[in-house]
């Protein structure tokens, strides 16, 4: 068990921003942290890695106290054996991809890890290339490869699809979903995705304003449960035109354009950049074999 | 030609330069990184010798180390450290005379690097001198290259400070610039010249050699 209890006055885009959260964050578990950009969200990661002293609160995990401001205790990021993922990757530049890993190995740990993790993430190939030559999606293997060389407890991820086309988010996410799977790792992702936080956690925190405005499964805080749908996507709305009395609203599902019809009165007051859900009963689907 | 005065100055600016860089690597980590109180005092006193006339300097440093008066003697009664008229007081001189030329280009490297390259060492339990070692400095290898060479150049060209504190005694600290000096005085031009021409030919080679490396000329037409 984690307990996190942090209090810190952030410079947000909005002037300063009092962050204040608390919550217990099971062993083993994927958390997602989600909330607008400036909630905070990257900031509590920071102070659980120990790259930003909290003013007031506590960091316990299993026991062990990482961040005590009554007593003093502030153990420091070397010693709290966190893996990070950055947002921007953050890999060495005079560095190759294997010496990239090789660089996170402990002092007498065994190296095998670091062909284990080449193998897993698909880098065998690219072990000598520097990250100035590699792609995004490749960059960001590497940045999780590195994180998990020290087998860490805990696993933070800033954001770390933001960069990617849909198709290496997706692919990434699995990679990210087997490594917490095969690692026995604990999870804490910051996301804007709400797809991607449906996916892959078993908790969601909503962050706002440095607060934490609801906790629970994504599909309690994401969907809506008035409806009972049996399919349920989550996308974007990307344009409403008015016919007659008939909404065309074009909504942006993953990399899928939907366009669903619908009535003013039915859908309420929409606009365009709306997140919205798309649920459809099970009697009319159309049911077509791609791939068997 | 009597090559001593050159062979004097090559030595000095070597060791200079070595002394340097050992030194600066950790100031100028200090200056990047630091919040403290005292960082823009330490920062002007390393710019000091930007402004300064090299002859305040080699005064001042004159008076302290004499043995004459009571911290030069000391120096010299303890350690045996006579920095008057010798080649070690040269060194002495021309490092705190050449310090912001290998400071500043380190300094303005690290400050340049993201600092999330120190996060994710930090947070991969790397110490603070091993990333300093093994990630920092090496990413800055142009500015490592340019402190380098400045400080050897420049300490080619000191003119005022080492004639202030080393005086001019041949084979010990009579160097090729003031060799130079010597030989207008004594109106001997052709020995002037061939010593200049071999400063300015030196230099100049140096200072090509950053330009084209730093500029990526190199690797452009043979790498």
């Amino acid at each position: 068990m984690m307990q996190i209890d942090l209090q810190k006055e952030l410079n947000g885009a909005n002037g300063p921003l009092q962050l204040d959260v608390k919550l217990d964050v099971q062993v083993g578990s994927f958390t997602s942290i989600y909330g607008r950009s400036g909630a905070g969200k990257t900031s509590i990661l920071r102070m659980l890695a120990g790259l930003m002293t909290p003013d007031k609160g506590t960091i316990q995990v299993n026991n062990i106290i990482w961040f005590d401001m009554a007593q003093s205790i502030n153990v420091s990021p070397q010693k709290r054996n966190v893996g990070f993922v950055f947002q921007d990757y953050t890999l060495f530049p005079n560095m190759d991809v294997k010496e990239q890993l090789t660089y996170a190995l402990r002092k007498g740990d065994d190296s095998s890890v670091v062909q284990k993790l080449l193998d897993i993430m698909d880098l065998v190939k690219l072990k000598d290339a520097y990250p100035k030559t590699l792609s995004g999606g490749q960059k960001q293997r590497v940045a999780l490869a590195r994180a998990l060389v020290q087998k860490p407890r805990l696993l933070l991820l800033d954001e770390p699809f933001a960069a990617l086309d849909r198709g290496m988010r997706v692919k990434l996410q699995d990679y990210v979903l087997e490594a917490h799977v095969l690692f026995g790792l604990t999870t804490i992702m910051v996301s804007h995705d709400i797809a991607e936080i449906y996916k892959m956690s078993d908790l969601t925190i909503v962050i706002d304003d440095g607060k934490v405005t609801k906790l629970g499964k994504p599909q309690d805080i994401f969907a809506n449960h008035e409806v009972s749908g049996k399919f349920q996507f989550t996308g974007e709305v990307v344009t409403i035109v008015e016919q007659d009395f008939l909404l065309i609203i074009s909504i942006l599902i993953g990399s899928d354009f939907v366009k669903v019809i619908g009535s003013r009165d039915e859908v309420g007051p929409l606009k365009i950049g709306d997140k919205v859900m798309v649920a459809s009963k099970a009697f009319n689907p159309i049911v077509k074999i791609i791939k068997s | 030609m009597d090559w001593t005065p050159l062979i004097l100055t090559l030595k000095l600016s070597v060791v200079t330069t070595i002394v340097l860089f050992i030194i600066s690597i950790p100031l100028a980590n200090w200056l990047a990184y630091s919040k403290s109180k005292l960082k823009p005092i330490i920062e002007t006193l390393v710019s000091m010798p930007l402004v300064l006339p090299p002859t305040v300097l080699g005064f001042y440093l004159l008076v302290a180390f004499s043995p004459s008066n009571a911290f030069g003697n000391w120096l010299d009664e303890s350690i045996g450290l006579n920095l008057i008229f010798s080649f070690e007081g040269l060194v002495f001189a021309s490092v705190i005379y050449s310090l912001p030329f290998m400071v500043h280009p380190i300094q303005s490297g690290l400050s340049n690097l993201s600092e999330g390259l120190k996060e994710a060492s930090y947070v991969l339990g790397k110490s603070k001198s091993e990333t300093l070692l093994k990630v920092l400095l090496p990413n800055i290898k142009p500015s490592l290259l340019s402190g380098i060479v400045l400080a050897f150049a420049h300490t080619i060209g000191e003119f005022g400070v080492v004639l202030m504190i080393g005086g001019n005694i041949p084979g010990k600290t009579k160097v090729a610039s003031i060799a130079i000096y010597d030989e207008v005085e004594a109106l001997n031009y052709a020995a002037a010249n061939a010593y200049s021409l071999v400063l300015f030919v030196v230099t100049f080679s140096i200072l090509l050699a950053v330009y084209l490396f730093n500029g990526g000329y190199i690797k452009r037409f043979w790498g």
